[in-house]
């Protein structure tokens, strides 16, 4: 501690100086480390230094700083000094307590190999005392005449094998050895074939392995040459040396020491390369995942992570469901308490679910039929309304027919129809003022309330039907004479408008060249017009 | 399946002949000769006392049956039912009495373990063989029948000695450097034979026919080590039980482990099926006795079925008695299937359960988990079809299609002890104290009766 006083000496008066102070004998090193390592806290103390420090105080600052530097690394110091002989003397302890138990092993094992010793000594004793019973009582028993050692046979039994029994010679003592010797070299002769097989089988393996290994790296071996040169040099230096090997190892067939040293070293050296090849490539992989080029081909790897783990969730989530599943299974079946009633459960089940399978599929069936059923109802329907329909429009037109030839013969004296008539058949216009005039005194006592509820029947009517090019011809004539009827009911004078609609309905009907009836309906301009389907389905 | 009539037995005395043709069962003292599919008395022998073991000779021509109190070995021929021969081993007395693979020489090991008297019936020689090892399995013949190996004891050290056995020559003896030598097989190839250690220490010795030693295998030292060996019927793998609870197989080519089988006692691998015997609800009506203790005592007579458990599941442990000697812990029963897939293995501290080894994928198949404690298992000779016995009123069937559990008919008291595969693996034998039946399986193609599917099996 009186190194710390020349520490304090007032010729340093700047703390950098401490550390480069040389009067410090070698033994404050210590101390003066523990000085150099607070000088750090210079920064903090010239804050502090600041609050109490002045001008003129700073030695006695300084001086009360070291002071209390000094106290701190002093406990420290006392601190770990005391830590370490603490654990020193544990250390010590537990040493001791080592060589305690390494000592009591060590003597229970010399107790027992001593008991041991002993026991197999007592045990000698003890037998040879046996023996020497036994050779008294062997003499004993030899003596005893009286109780006969003998075997008695009816008669004597010939051999097993039916030989006679040979005397023992020394021939036949060789002859034995001799067989001995055979048994066991036979036995060795066959171990040895079978492990002479097991080897040829492995060598060929191994050869295969080896070939395949080639034949795997070769396609690469375009690519990778400009990298690994060693490589496809040794790769093509082993193909020739397997031709060497091979046409060495059919003419000297197996069990040569270089031989099979070879073959293990250039499958060492194969697979080393495909090792390297494969871990390049893997490196390959690892960085295309970091560069992340071609995203389009490459997910990128928190994509791919999201994925593995929504699959992870969904396996996870079918496995539970799987289990649930199982479970409820066996609860239901093992509520069962006997074999029978489980199988038989198990039937019913499947009994009860083929019952209703059957019961949907019958009724599905019949579903099906009513449908087809009503499908065909349907179109048949459909068909008959049609015919219905062409029937109506048969009637009608016969109505209508009617109604015209009603009117005809009702306008008899009025020639006006029948110079439409024969204005049909092409007659000239002369006539045709004539049946005008006719058709002017006629009409008006005849069918005046019906004519333009016809006609507008007929106007309303006509555009509704569905048309053809010749209907509308026919009705656009139709139309026309309507209009020309209307005409001829309210003017009588306006023969023009009528000749041209006669004129036009003549062309038209040439155009149209109807038969019989449907011509007589029009002509007759019929007033009669109540059906819409001016059309009829035999036009055609 | 069908259960055939019940008839009397003792000392679970009850063998097929080798070439399946008949069955022969002990009463008492006298030795009733069957017929395998007709169950039909075809001879009846007496012996001068209770037979205390039964064998066929290898050719189906003689029986023999020793009696050992008497210290007498009796043969019986079947060709000529008034050929007799007895054999008196007198004072010597007679622990035990196997044919020897030619079935015309009779092995008799002496009281004490004396000596090992090899008895012709085609000549009058006799041959002694000294110093016998008294062990679990001290004698092993080859598969073909050429070679004996038997341990032997001397001056505290072990040996093995191998005879031809056309002759009896002794062909090779050598030491072995086990401590106490529990077992030795040979390998069903005849070629190697593996030698294993007492408990106290975790050794396997494999010696090749000429008695060189191949390999040494020792998987930890200190605590107990190897309780049961089996080898696999292609020779390919050893399997070693051990009194870790583990299985370890080792391979033929190094001799080396090459999988360890463990045998918790919770399993919770999905793809396992556990199978769990439980019984079906009894019939109403029943009177509801105090239930009989899991361990002990035979199941009352209702059905049971088994049921698949689903994981994770635990099986019934058993805490053993640590300061006692041959404690219940380790692998006690080791079995494979004939075709070489499958390995059958009972842990002793899990002891209601059979585990079911796949080998080809080196893993667990199958476990059955039954109520009892599983008293055998044996495999079937010819299909991998594991037969298993509880000492309940049923045999419990397993293969790979699945497995059942069938109630043996009858009173219902039939306590099955022991079983037996008929040679064909058509029929099983049902041993139980005082009687025995013989249980037939159909063997149509696509009829798969005997094992229902996977599920409630009946």
């Amino acid at each position: 501690m009186g190194d710390w006083m020349t520490v304090t000496d007032p010729e340093s008066k700047t703390l950098p100086q401490y550390t480069s102070e040389t009067k410090m004998s070698p033994s404050s090193l210590y101390s003066q480390q523990v000085l150099c390592s607070s000088i750090p806290l210079s920064k903090n103390v010239h804050s502090y230094f600041s609050a109490f420090c002045t001008e003129e105080n700073i030695e006695q600052s300084i001086s009360y700083l070291d002071q209390e530097q000094l106290e701190s690394s002093r406990r420290e110091m006392i601190g770990l000094q005391e830590r370490d002989r603490q654990l020193q003397c544990k250390n010590r302890n537990l040493h001791q307590l080592l060589k305690n138990e390494k000592d009591e092993v060590q003597k229970l094992q010399n107790i027992i190999a001593s008991r041991a010793t002993q026991y197999n000594h007592d045990m000698k004793r003890k037998e040879r005392e046996y023996n020497k019973l036994k050779e008294r009582l062997h003499q004993l028993v030899m003596n005893k005449k009286d109780k006969k050692i003998a075997m008695e046979v009816l008669n004597y039994v010939g051999r097993a094998d039916g030989k006679r029994g040979s005397w023992r010679t020394g021939k036949t003592e060789a002859r034995n050895e001799d067989e001995m010797y055979k048994i066991l070299l036979n036995d060795y002769e066959y171990r040895q074939k079978q492990i002479l097989m097991e080897n040829a089988e492995l060598k060929k393996v191994l050869q295969q392995m080896k070939k395949e290994m080639i034949s795997l790296l070769s396609p690469q071996k375009q690519k990778p040459r400009e990298r690994a040169d060693d490589s496809t040099g040794t790769v093509i230096s082993d193909v020739e040396e397997d031709a060497g090997e091979l046409s060495r190892e059919s003419i000297w067939d197996l069990s040569c020491e270089t031989v099979r040293e070879q073959l293990t070293n250039s499958i060492r050296k194969q697979w080393r390369i495909l090792k390297s090849h494969v871990e390049k490539l893997d490196n390959q992989v690892s960085k295309v995942h970091l560069e992340g080029f071609n995203d389009e081909d490459v997910i990128s790897r928190q994509d791919h992570e999201q994925e593995t783990e929504k699959l992870e969730l969904e396996i996870q989530q079918c496995k539970e469901m799987i289990k649930t599943q199982q479970q409820l299974l066996q609860q239901q079946l093992a509520t069962a308490c006997d074999d029978d009633t489980t199988s038989l459960l198990r039937d019913c089940y499947l009994l009860e679910e083929k019952e209703r399978l059957k019961e949907e599929w019958s009724l599905f069936k019949e579903q099906k039929k009513n449908f087809e059923k009503e499908r065909r109802s349907f179109t048949e329907a459909a068909i008959r309304l049609g015919l219905e329909r062409k029937a109506f429009e048969e009637e009608r037109a016969s109505w209508l027919k009617q109604q015209f030839l009603n009117m005809t013969t009702f306008d008899h004296q009025n020639s006006e129809n029948v110079k439409l008539f024969s204005a049909f058949s092409g007659s000239s216009d002369r006539d045709t003022p004539t049946l005008h005039s006719r058709s002017r005194q006629k009409k008006p006592h005849g069918v005046p309330s019906g004519s333009p509820v016809c006609t507008s029947k007929l106007t309303k009517s006509l555009p509704a039907s569905p048309s053809t090019s010749d209907f509308c011809q026919t009705r656009s004539c139709a139309s026309e004479h309507s209009s020309s009827i209307n005409v001829l009911n309210i003017t009588p004078e306006e023969t023009k408008p009528n000749q041209v609609g006669r004129e036009c309905t003549n062309q038209k009907w040439s155009m149209s060249s109807r038969p019989g009836s449907q011509e007589g309906c029009y002509s007759g301009c019929s007033l009669a017009y109540t059906s819409s389907h001016v059309e009829k389905d035999d036009l055609p | 399946m069908n259960f055939s009539e019940v008839f009397k037995l003792s000392s679970l005395l009850c063998k097929f002949s080798p070439d399946g043709k008949y069955l022969a069962s002990c009463v008492q003292y006298r030795l009733v000769v069957r017929d395998a599919n007709t169950l039909q008395i075809l001879q009846l022998y007496t012996c001068l006392d209770q037979i205390q073991h039964l064998e066929w000779s290898a050719d189906s021509l003689f029986i023999l049956c020793a009696l050992y109190k008497r210290g007498l070995v009796q043969v019986w021929s079947l060709e000529q039912p008034e050929w007799h021969c007895k054999i008196d081993e007198g004072s010597a007395g007679l622990v035990a009495s196997s044919w020897s693979p030619d079935g015309r020489h009779i092995l008799n090991t002496t009281e004490f373990h004396l000596r090992i008297t090899v008895w012709s019936l085609c000549t009058k020689s006799v041959s002694y063989i000294k110093y016998p090892k008294a062990c679990q399995q001290g004698i092993t013949f080859t598969r073909d029948g050429r070679y004996l190996a038997l341990a032997e004891r001397r001056d505290c050290r072990d040996y093995v000695s191998i005879f031809v056995c056309s002759d009896w020559q002794l062909l090779r003896h050598f030491d072995t450097d086990t401590q106490d030598l529990a077992g030795i097989e040979w390998a069903p190839n005849g070629c190697v034979l593996a030698v294993w250690d007492s408990c106290l220490e975790y050794k396997v010795l494999l010696y090749s026919l000429d008695g060189r030693l191949l390999s040494a295998f020792c998987a930890y030292e200190w605590s107990l080590g190897i309780k049961s060996v089996a080898w696999s019927p292609s020779s390919q793998f050893l399997a070693i039980g051990s009194y870790d609870g583990k299985v370890r197989i080792l391979n033929h080519v190094t001799w080396k482990m090459i999988t360890e089988f463990e045998h918790p006692a919770t399993v919770n691998n999905p793809k396992i099926v556990v199978y769990k015997e439980a019984e079906k609800s009894p019939p109403l009506g029943h009177l509801a006795f105090p239930p009989p203790r899991a361990a002990t005592g035979p199941l009352t007579s209702s059905e049971s079925k088994y049921e698949i458990a689903s994981m994770p599941v635990s099986l019934q442990t058993l805490k053993p008695a640590t300061d006692r000697a041959n404690p219940r812990i380790g692998v006690g029963a080791l079995a494979f299937s004939p075709d070489n897939y499958f390995l059958a293995t009972r842990n002793d501290s899990v002891p209601n359960a059979v585990w079911i080894w796949d080998i080809r994928k080196l893993r667990l198949l199958a476990v059955l988990e039954q109520l009892c404690t599983v008293r055998a298992f044996q495999w079937g000779p010819q299909q991998p079809r594991l037969a298993i016995c509880t000492g309940g009123s049923k045999v419990y069937l397993w293969s790979p299609a699945g497995c059942v559990s069938v109630q043996v008919p009858g009173e219902g008291d039939f306590q099955v002890l022991s079983l037996c595969w008929h040679p064909s693996g058509d029929s099983l034998a049902l041993l139980s104290k005082d009687h025995f039946c013989l249980c037939f399986l159909e063997m149509e193609k696509g009829v798969r009766m005997a094992f229902g599917q996977r599920g409630d099996c009946t």
